[in-house]
């Protein structure tokens, strides 16, 4: 039996493998729009400008109110409706996953520069550092250790969240994992099999963050 | 000869809530003046209002014959004040020596060499030459802000301010920093000192200066201010300082 | 463009119930995951050999996977190993998995951040373990997790839209079945919007609430 699984996996495998890219890329393109988003949205709040700092957070509360997947079911459905515009599945899961990434990198972003103690800007201005040397030598790199933990799992959370594409029509690995069960009935492997793939895919992730953690640990 | 740091009819104002009420102050190069005072009565503002960490709203700040307003390019001025703060903030995620070169390298533009001589020779002189490489994590409260001394020092600045730098050490760490400073003011640099260290105050300055309420309230010499205070606010201060000192026995002996 | 309200009414009872469904999920979730994080902070704080371990690899399993394959392993392919679990069920089981890992390590991080000093006053007047844990570390360590306890209740509520995928009659799968029987899109997206903004929204602004109670409340530690 156990061989017969392992079997139908290397079969499958370069099915499999366009899955997972498709999913890898959802995951991986999110990532990336939310970064260059979250440091946007972070150093915006971080102005104090009265009305930035309130689109920002209608825009934080809205994502944080209404679940993912209805946003997807919004932009999926919604936007044909109310622009006329068609976007296919991938693209859609890119969006919605971006903009919601965005705006949890962005807290991420804003509270680690918030949670450095003002007395290292001063200490900074006292010898004589302008801003951009401020910034650039003593605040952000203290805002980089103190984020990553925190956005590697903001990162892992897209990743997870990723999955739910297959459920507006996209062909991910969730799809075609679901396309191999309903030719050989192998529910059990595949849907193992998707559980391995999601758990390798995190795991490292979040490891990787509490190793970090820990050897950051300055306070 | 004129004096390095004038302060006329300064004040500020923490929104509406007087902070520095007209204070005039005139301090000469190389002299050391220890400001006193209660909490809250403006004496660590003062001190920032020095290097433009905060700003006065009134009066004319001049430092070494310059008057410095409000939009005066402070960067210019801070290489030439040093301060030191009391939780020393040092930047953690850099080496000792490369918090002290930070300055002299960055703002200062100065060969690595240049910089890294001067920067050795000051940690020796506090005797922290071997820290050289360690981060800041791994020292003692004491270490450290004898490093943050170092850190301002290596700027070659004409005055140094030093904003209760003992207040947050171990009593046992207290000496090796307040020697430091007594160095300092035995090689003839200006300092201008807030602290709560009665002993030290009196050994180290040539002027002590009380302050009440945002104001000046006495200015003299450590031996006539200490013997022989003028105003009452002064008096009492003094008396709760020396209710520790000479605390009465607990039992009859 | 014109919205038919007579439709959005006659589908008010549907969707009142779908409320329900989504409440009640959402609340069954969070007791069963709370008991499980309770049990498995139990087990942690006594060190109760090869189960501590277990709960550990429980968290990373939990956690590193997506809610979405937990239920679809459950719902879909339990059966052909003879175990079959309605959508309601295989909903439960799978929040529970997940929400008991994120409850506890909120619980652990809670216990943690209990200072020693606690449990060392605690033992100098004599208490047992048990009721150390019961009566010193639990409280003030649900105090102190409270308003990430508050966050992922809330979270657990949002995640209930994912089992929509298991035909469970909540907010989200009642909405696409109106959209796929009347193709009335706009007034269902509409709808399923307004629910999530007047049964979100308010949850967050009480978590900011008890954020900034508890802030306030903190003794120096």
């Amino acid at each position: 039996m156990a061989s017969s699984g392992l079997e139908l996996l290397w079969v499958s495998a370069p099915q499999l493998a366009q899955g997972i890219g498709r999913t890898l890329g959802i995951s991986l393109l999110a990532i990336a729009f939310s970064s260059v988003g979250g440091v946007i949205y972070g150093v915006l709040r971080n102005l104090g400008v009265r009305w930035i700092d309130g689109v920002l957070l209608v825009y934080l509360e809205l994502f944080r109110a209404i679940p993912v997947l209805v946003w997807l079911y919004l932009f999926f459905f919604g936007l044909p409706i109310f622009l006329g515009w068609s976007i296919p599945g991938f693209w859609c899961a890119v969006l919605v996953l971006s903009l919601w990434g965005a705006s949890e990198t962005g807290e991420v972003v804003r509270g680690a520069l918030r949670s450095i103690p003002r007395g290292q800007r001063e200490a900074g201005l006292a010898i004589g550092l302008g801003p951009l040397q401020l910034y650039g030598r003593v605040l952000l790199p203290q805002a980089l250790r103190r984020m990553t933990p925190p956005l590697i799992n903001v990162f892992t959370r897209l990743i997870k969240t990723s999955s739910l594409a297959v459920l507006i029509g996209v062909v991910d690995v969730i799809k075609i994992g679901q396309q191999i069960i309903e030719r050989t009935y192998e529910s059990v492997l595949i849907y193992g099999f998707l559980f391995v793939f999601f758990f390798l895919a995190c795991y490292p992730l979040s490891a990787a963050s509490r190793v970090l953690e820990r050897r950051w640990n300055h306070s | 000869m004129s004096p390095l740091i004038e302060l006329t009819r300064f004040s500020k104002n923490f929104g509406s809530v007087p902070v520095l009420q007209d204070v005039d102050l005139s301090v000469r190069e190389g002299e050391v003046v220890v400001i006193l005072g209660p909490s809250g009565c403006g004496k660590s503002t003062l001190l920032r209002c020095l290097n433009g960490l905060e700003l006065g709203h009134a009066g004319q700040y001049c430092f070494a014959g310059q008057n410095l307003p409000a939009n005066t390019d402070w960067r210019q001025v801070r290489q030439q004040i040093g301060m030191v703060f009391q939780s020393y903030h040092l930047f953690p995620h850099m080496t000792v020596l490369e918090n002290i070169l930070l300055g002299p390298l960055s703002v200062q533009k100065r060969t690595r060499v240049d910089a890294q001589q001067q920067a050795e020779t000051l940690l020796s002189r506090v005797g922290l030459l071997d820290k050289r490489d360690t981060y800041p994590r791994e020292l003692s409260g004491g270490q450290q802000q004898r490093i943050a001394i170092v850190r301002a020092l290596c700027m070659n600045p004409r005055v140094m301010l030093f904003d209760e730098v003992t207040a947050a050490l171990d009593p046992e760490m207290v000496k090796e920093v307040l020697e430091v400073i007594l160095d300092l003011a035995r090689s003839g640099m200006t300092l201008l000192i807030v602290t709560h260290e009665m002993a030290f105050a009196r050994a180290v300055a040539d002027r002590i200066l009380f302050m009440d309420g945002g104001r000046i309230a006495e200015q003299s010499d450590p031996e006539s201010f200490f013997s022989a205070p003028q105003t009452a606010r002064a008096q009492q201060f003094l008396e709760k300082f020396s209710y520790v000192e000479n605390m009465p026995k607990r039992k009859a002996s | 463009m014109a919205f038919d309200v007579e439709f959005v009414v006659s589908t008010l009872p549907a969707f009142v119930s779908a409320v329900g469904v989504t409440l009640q999920v959402g609340f069954i979730a969070i007791g069963t995951s709370l008991c499980v994080a309770l049990i498995n902070a139990a087990i942690t704080a006594f060190s109760v050999p090869i189960l501590r371990p277990l709960v550990r690899v429980y968290v990373e399993l939990a956690r590193n996977t997506p809610l979405l394959i937990q239920l679809f392993f459950i719902y879909f392919a339990l059966p052909t190993l003879g175990i079959r679990i309605s959508g309601f069920a295989s909903a439960i089981i799978a929040m529970t998995f997940m929400g008991g890992a994120y409850l506890t390590e909120i619980l652990r991080a809670g216990i943690d951040a209990v200072p020693k000093s606690q449990i060392e006053s605690g033992l100098s007047i004599g208490l047992s373990r048990w009721q150390l844990l019961r009566h010193v570390i639990l409280p003030q360590a649900g105090i102190l997790s409270l308003p990430a306890l508050f966050a992922n209740f809330i979270f657990l509520l949002k995640e209930t839209t994912v089992v929509s995928a298991v035909a469970v009659p909540e907010i989200l799968y009642t909405t696409k079945s109106y959209i796929a029987l009347y193709y009335k899109t706009y007034e269902m997206l509409a709808v399923m919007t307004g629910l999530c903004v007047l049964l979100f929204v308010p949850l967050s602004l009480l978590l900011r609430l008890i954020e900034r109670r508890l802030q306030h409340g903190q003794f120096g530690s």
